[in-house]
């Protein structure tokens, strides 16, 4: 018996020792690099995993940077700006009452499963998010399956409510035929869930197709390690081959802790780190091994007012608030320095912004003397405001319940009484579009889709637009404008449009604009030729590793 | 004996009916709707009436709960609301995963704890006792978190010896059969690929073990100190055994029944996933899922990662009741 507890204590000591043991140099993983510089793999750290990856479905950002290499669109964003060149087709004709968009596409095109992109193709992977499915196929067509569940974005930019019939003219060309005249909707097909996937692939079995994707990008889709990684390797068949891919492979690789992202890529298993705390930024700037890239978010936060409630219908209560909360130092201390004060209410990056407007300027006696305007001298008479915070980082806005620390903090220096009130995010989004007496202020803000402002302006702020619109602000000229926007195809014109209706947002106080994000990721050396772009999407085509 | 056995686990069935009431109904009156979740700020009022209908949100609560009930019975989890895949598939892919992690961990955990607590009551008083005690409290209050990220630091950053985070190497190669990555390399031969794994399973291995290691060492010393004192201990010392002998053959299986009870308890909890360790380590394991399942509301994978726990735990805790009369026939079989 004794040799046996014996042998327990070797035989454990022996496996735990083997197993501590495991020890060894760990080597930085070796890319196999290509003669010039090109080639190897890059691995990509980011927050989470992806979602799903057919662009119909998905909502989230983990979900759009892998198809935004998987697939391609009819039209594409420029490389840093929202602008619109040619994607899938080469070029588009609109009719001049604007109701028809002819797209005439790139021939030679393959998906990665090797079937031929066409316009079949088009209005198979656009079509299927339809509703009433009023589309036509050139020749042989495809039956579409049914809809696992409504495809997201397609509903939620009204597209329903755009898009009249789809129909392949031939082989290679595609009329869309609109319902109204919508001038974004050329913006709108470049989106991620405007993608053109291969119709062999979804049809074989489309229940699978979100782990199965096939479209025409860059890259194809290897295997997905679920919670893990995400493998995709180079398009052997590319059509644009003399602008990419260079690289072998891209992983992306989840993994959640921000400090531990970090580290990794210090480390050198990793070569790009998303979203990094802002402390180890300080880190990075001092590792010759990591540089930094940066690009202003396409982003906006805000601070909203409950306009159903009479006190808000008041101007100088609203301007009172606008001039009482310090803005910048807001964006100093707790976007620190990953933020840009905002005047407008879309993002100085974007086309149509309106420079000339001032701005509220931090202003404690201006607030009083407006407090005092609205009826309320030195606060007197004005009940305990309820200023609601988010309780979660969004692009915009990292720390929401610091922020509305603060603001309380500076309404409280003129006379303002005001307290953070805060739900869990479900809770916190369906409650404020209730605008509940129990709301005075709101933080809230937004993320761009297609770089259009109509996508900002309308979307946020046209209250008599919509009821789900999320401010509730009703302004007969700001709607007059939005509808002009829409309507107007012409882009110097509608600047001009949206110009004055920026202007007139300042005038009216409807929101405080608070920030606009600056989106900071640390990256290896070695990786050249990665560009943040506005919209958040990733895109490995041009990336090269030396 | 085989009553006994069969018995103990028919009690598992009400247990597990009974979770899943609690689960579902906890649920329904917690505040957060996973459609505005899944839709955040862009959501349209007809957009969330869509997304409700389509997720079975809009049926009364009774309805929603005899669906989840049949299903569960015929052992259908259905589908999670965000990654529209079977929550079974889900399981599937990460509870290899922490097996695999809380083995480990259990492991190294019984094997120094158990040590630890021996040496401590034998030598009780001395200063071995007094540090090892030292440690364990140290072992049992130290934050998973902040541990992992020393161990890391140290271990991963500046010492270079272990990988920083996640399961096996981007540039491994390895076939998956069972998700078991262990297994899975021993069966494919590829001793390469099993190197990899273990050398990712140390760092979180031995963060995840501290805590049940300092439980079991202060369990079996405190255990051990109590059978030391009894008059067969000083009948066995009387007739001359070696004081190895005394210990470890009539101290030590005596002293092991409470051991036993917390080493089970221990391991039904990490098999329930070690949160914080599969957080900081990337390790793509059940805690994870079910706490970011938590975060989004996801409903299907919330009741189907907790009924997957409760299961575990229940079993878990059954088989440690078994083994207590396999370990002490003195304890009656009834």
């Amino acid at each position: 018996m004794k040799s046996g507890y014996k042998r327990f204590l070797i035989i454990g000591l022996v496996l735990s020792l083997a197993f501590l043991g495991c020890a060894k140099k760990e080597e930085a993983p070796k890319m196999a690099a290509g003669e010039k510089g090109e080639g190897g793999t890059l691995v990509f750290g980011r927050g989470g995993d992806s979602v799903g990856l057919d662009p119909a479905y998905e909502t989230d950002g983990n979900s759009f940077m892998v198809c935004d290499n998987i697939y391609e669109q009819l039209v594409a964003y420029k490389d840093e700006s929202t602008d619109i060149e040619p994607g899938l087709a080469t070029s588009w004709d609109i009719s001049p009452d604007g109701l028809t968009y002819t797209f005439h596409l790139r021939e030679g095109v393959k998906f990665h499963d090797g079937t031929p992109f066409n316009a079949n193709a088009v209005v198979f992977s656009i079509g299927r998010m339809m509703k009433d499915r009023n589309v036509k196929f050139a020749g042989e067509g495809f039956d579409i399956p049914p809809q696992e569940r409504p495809p997201e974005y397609w509903v939620s930019m009204e597209m329903d409510d755009t898009v009249g019939s789809i129909e392949a003219v031939d082989e290679n060309t595609v009329v869309f035929k609109l319902k109204r005249v919508e001038a974004p909707f050329i913006a709108n097909m470049g989106m991620d869930f405007a993608s053109i996937i291969s119709p062999a692939a979804f049809i074989k079995d489309p229940k699978g197709f979100l782990r199965n994707p096939v479209g025409t990008g860059p890259f194809q889709f290897v295997k997905w390690v679920t919670d893990d990684r995400i493998v995709l390797e180079a398009n052997k068949d590319y059509w644009d081959k003399e602008n990419g891919p260079y690289l072998d492979r891209v992983i992306f690789r989840a993994i959640p802790e921000n400090s531990v992202r970090f580290l990794e890529l210090k480390v050198g298993n990793i070569d790009i780190c998303q979203f990094p705390n802002p402390a180890d930024l300080e880190l990075a700037r001092k590792d010759p091994n990591i540089k930094l890239v940066s690009q202003p978010g396409m982003n906006v936060g805000y601070l909203g007012f409950n306009h159903t409630k009479d006190m808000w219908k008041n101007i100088h209560m609203r301007r009172a608030v606008a001039h009482a909360i310090n803005r910048q130092a807001i964006v100093d201390n707790i976007y620190q320095g990953m933020g840009q004060l905002a005047k407008n209410g879309i993002p100085p990056t974007m086309w149509g912004y309106n420079d000339d407007v001032p701005g509220y300027k931090y202003d404690p006696e201006l607030a009083r003397k407006e407090l005092a305007l609205a009826g309320y001298p030195g606060g007197e008479g004005l009940p305990e405001l309820k200023l609601w915070s988010m309780p979660v980082p969004r692009p915009y806005n990292p720390e929401g319940l610091k922020v509305g620390i603060a603001m309380i903090g500076d309404l409280a220096k003129v006379g303002i009484k005001a307290n953070v009130t805060s739900y869990d995010w479900g809770t916190y989004l369906k409650r404020q579009r209730e605008q509940p007496d129990d709301m005075d202020m709101f933080q809230l803000g937004w993320t761009g889709d297609n770089g259009d402002p109509d996508n900002f302006l309308a979307v946020l702020f046209d209250g008599l637009a919509s009821p789900a619109i999320r401010t509730q602000w009703k302004n007969e000229r700001y709607h007059e404008l939005m509808q002009q926007g829409k309507q107007t195809i012409d882009q110097a014109k509608r600047v001009e449009i949206y110009k004055e209706a920026q202007q007139l947002m300042y005038d009216e106080v409807p929101v405080i604009p608070v920030a606009h994000s600056t989106v900071i990721w640390p990256m290896r050396n070695n990786v050249m030729n990665f560009k943040l772009h506005p919209t958040g999407s990733v895109r490995m085509k041009n990336v090269r590793k030396e | 004996m085989s009553g006994f056995i069969i018995r103990r686990f028919l009690i598992i069935i009400p247990t597990l009916l009974g979770v899943s009431v609690v689960v579902f109904f906890l649920l329904a009156i917690t505040p957060g709707d996973p459609a505005e979740l899944l839709l955040g700020e862009r959501a349209t009022v007809e957009s969330l009436e869509a997304m409700r209908e389509y997720l079975g949100l809009n049926e009364p609560l009774y309805v929603q709960y005899g669906l989840f009930l049949s299903r569960l019975i015929r052992l259908d989890l259905g589908e999670t609301i965000w990654t529209r895949q079977q929550v079974w598939h889900e399981i599937r892919e990460r509870f290899p995963a922490t097996i695999e992690l809380s083995l480990a961990a259990m492991f190294l955990s019984c094997f120094f704890g158990i040590i630890l607590g021996i040496v401590s009551a034998t030598k009780q008083y001395s200063v071995f006792d007094y540090l090892s005690m030292l440690a364990s409290l140290i072992g049992v209050s130290m934050p998973v978190f902040w541990l992992g990220l020393m161990l890391m630091l140290v271990f991963a950053l500046n010492l270079g010896w272990f990988p920083v985070s996640g399961r096996i190497g981007v540039n491994t190669e390895l076939e998956v059969i069972t998700n078991f990555y262990v297994l899975d390399a021993i069966l494919t031969r590829n001793w390469s690929a099993l190197g990899d794994v273990l050398h990712h399973l140390v760092l979180p291995a031995v963060a995840l073990s501290t805590i049940p290691m300092a439980i079991i060492a202060r369990m079996t010393r405190s255990s051990m100190l109590e059978v030391l004192r009894q008059d067969y201990i000083k009948t066995a010392r009387a007739k001359g055994l070696s004081e190895v002998k005394v210990v470890f053959k009539h101290a030590l299986r005596n002293s092991l029944i409470p051991v036993i009870t917390v080493v089970g308890l221990q391991f039904g909890i990490l098999l329930g996933g070690a949160i914080l360790t599969e957080h900081v380590f990337a390790w793509p394991g059940v805690g994870k899922w079910i706490f970011e399942g938590v975060v989004k509301r996801d409903y299907m994978v919330i009741q189907g990662g907790t009924m997957l726990v409760a299961t575990v735990f229940v079993v878990v805790n059954t088989l440690v009741d078994i083994l207590y009369v396999v370990i002490n026939p003195r304890i009656s079989v009834r």
